[in-house]
């Protein structure tokens, strides 16, 4: 048994989503292999290398992996696969690996499971349907498991390896069909709300965009990220990159502050995993009050600029 | 252009799913069923893109049992020329996985040329995300997964925006491309009475896997579908001052 992870990466750093991935392949028995491809990566194939349980990294260096599109990594993780023939071929269920695996599977001829939270065996795993509603064990018939972990469900691996770091098997890779041209990624002081281990979030109660100012100064005196629910987002109160819920961002943070937010089930599903849960709303009978640890029945313009004088003391 | 987009129909969006007491699956008897959003989504891009004279025609397909064809009337209705019924049985309809739809799509493809696919990122039922990219994957296709805007780049390419985790990127694909749709892409219309009354005299052609040489072999068992965990309701707290008393008490703030 033996498992490649294919690596996230934005050339200088691995993404924290890999770091999951690599714990839960530990977990499908063998060695772990993970390959890097970018334009660069050397300094990410670095970082590969001393995390602990990482046996092997396959650095693939090409100008042409720049931007990471699916169509040039397949024939690279497919020539890496034909050489060491993995059990499992794996990554991080975030938009690089959903567009990834699938596509790869398909090279293989093989069903792939999506989104998988919890690890039984070399072919038994647990993953959701229905927005988080229903919880599905499936056993694999696949001849190579083509797997997408869901981060927030699995530790990230921490440092304390010693791998080398080798040549990626050489592909050829096709430019003629896509090209990546650019990416406008938020930028944002505030922690990335995927790896923070404390959420600020608002919903439709804000009213407005402006009125996020309150929980920005609420996060910052946590050193919190900031979220919102789809209803937030779709009122244009805040962009799409910030909503938590099954059509967002699924998080699992150590806690998790929901203000103004009703909790409709397809926002539930993005943060019903977090450790603790406070709710703020002024309607005492919004179902966010049935999932949250404290709840506060209060107007959010008075309670929320107090709780941010409180902690300042 | 001609613009193939997959509809499925599932477990309407805004019904709380229950289920089974046997562990086998959910009750779908008696439960409202729709066109899955992301689909209708799709399906909106490609209407409009015949709307702009891009596309010239628009084919709906859609595999499944014999209640699909409901869905493949609504497709009709908002605005497709065109529906392929693709039907199975309800039982092998709940053993079909993505593989199978794409192989199906791949072979439908192969006869009927088709210059673009639109499909919806995932469907809301199984959750898997994997039908387009494994679709481009067995065509040997560019893939521009979850796009919130679609723009013609010349009459050969097209420049697609995608939500991706952290933000937007924008990447050119060359025809034929598979796309799919992500929930800011556009807002669906709704069928009209008198486009519905139309898209009943629309043609809907019935095809069984079997004609594309597809076999539904299952590569995943479901062993046992489950409710998930519940989370207890905590307590109510009457003040801010005490709300932050408790999450320091329990170390959850410094």
């Amino acid at each position: 048994n033996s498992t490649l992870v294919i690596a996230e990466h934005n050339e200088e750093q691995l993404a924290a989503v890999t770091r999951n991935a690599i714990t839960a392949a530990t977990k499908l028995g063998g060695d772990v292999s993970v390959l890097v491809a970018g334009s660069k990566a050397d300094k990410v194939a670095a970082e590969v290398s001393k995390i602990a349980n990482v046996k092997r990294v396959l650095l693939a260096k090409d100008a042409k992996l720049g931007g990471q599109l699916p169509e040039r990594l397949t024939p690279v993780v497919l020539a890496s696969h034909k050489q060491f023939k993995f059990s499992n071929i794996v990554a991080g269920a975030s938009s690089f690996g959903k567009g990834l695996i699938p596509r790869v599977a398909a090279k293989l001829d093989v069903s792939p499971v999506s989104d998988v939270i919890a690890v039984h065996g070399a072919d038994s795993f647990t993953r959701t349907m229905y927005a988080g509603n229903a919880v599905t064990k499936v056993k694999s018939l696949a001849p190579v498991k083509l797997i997408t972990f869901r981060g927030t469900a699995f530790e990230a691996a921490a440092d304390g390896g010693s791998a080398a770091v080798e040549n990626a098997p050489s592909s050829d890779i096709k430019t003629d069909t896509s090209e990546f041209l650019s990416s406008e990624l938020s930028k944002s002081e505030r922690p990335d709300l995927g790896t923070a281990s404390i959420v600020v979030s608002g919903g439709r109660g804000l009213k407005n965009g402006e009125n996020f100012k309150l929980l920005y100064d609420l996060a910052d005196k946590l050193g919190a990220g900031v979220g919102a629910s789809r209803a937030a987002v779709d009122a244009g109160f805040v962009p799409n990159d910030m909503q938590i819920g099954q059509t967002g961002k699924i998080i699992a943070p150590e806690l998790y502050i929901a203000v103004g937010i009703s909790g409709a089930i397809q926002h539930l599903a993005g943060m019903k995993d977090s450790k603790t849960i406070v709710a703020i709303n002024k309607d005492p009978d919004a179902p966010i009050f049935q999932v949250a640890d404290f709840g506060l029945k209060a107007d959010l313009f008075k309670a929320v600029p107090e709780m941010t004088a409180l902690l300042s003391k | 252009m001609r613009v193939l987009v997959g509809v499925k129909r599932v477990i309407d969006y805004a019904v709380k799913v229950r289920v089974k007491a046997d562990k086998t699956g959910v009750v779908k008897d008696n439960v409202k069923h729709s066109m899955n959003p992301f689909d209708e989504i799709a399906l909106e891009e490609a209407v409009r893109l015949k709307e702009k004279k891009i596309a010239k025609e628009v084919v709906a397909v859609s595999c499944g049992p014999t209640a699909s064809q409901e869905t493949l009337r609504t497709a009709l209705a908002m605005g497709a020329d065109k529906a392929i019924h693709v039907e199975v049985d309800a039982a092998t309809a709940e053993k079909m996985e993505p593989i199978h739809v794409a192989k199906i799509l791949a072979k439908l493809i192969e006869k009927e040329k088709f210059d673009l696919v639109i499909l919806g990122k995932q469907a809301i039922d199984d959750d898997a995300n994997q039908t387009g990219q494994m679709l481009a994957g067995f065509l040997d296709w560019p893939q521009a997964m979850f796009a919130s805007k679609i723009e013609p780049d010349g009459s050969t390419h097209l420049k697609v925006t995608r939500e991706i985790d952290g933000g937007l990127d924008t990447i050119k694909v060359k025809l034929p491309a598979v796309i799919s749709a992500d929930l800011r892409l556009n807002e669906p219309r709704y069928a009209t009475l008198p486009n519905i009354m139309k898209a009943k005299k629309k043609p809907l052609e019935k095809k069984t896997p079997a004609d594309f040489g597809v076999e539904i072999k299952p590569q995943t068992e479901t062993v046992e579908v489950s409710d998930p965990p519940v989370r207890q309701a905590g307590i109510m707290v009457d003040d801010v001052q005490s709300l932050v008393s408790k999450l320091r008490e329990k170390g959850a703030i410094p």
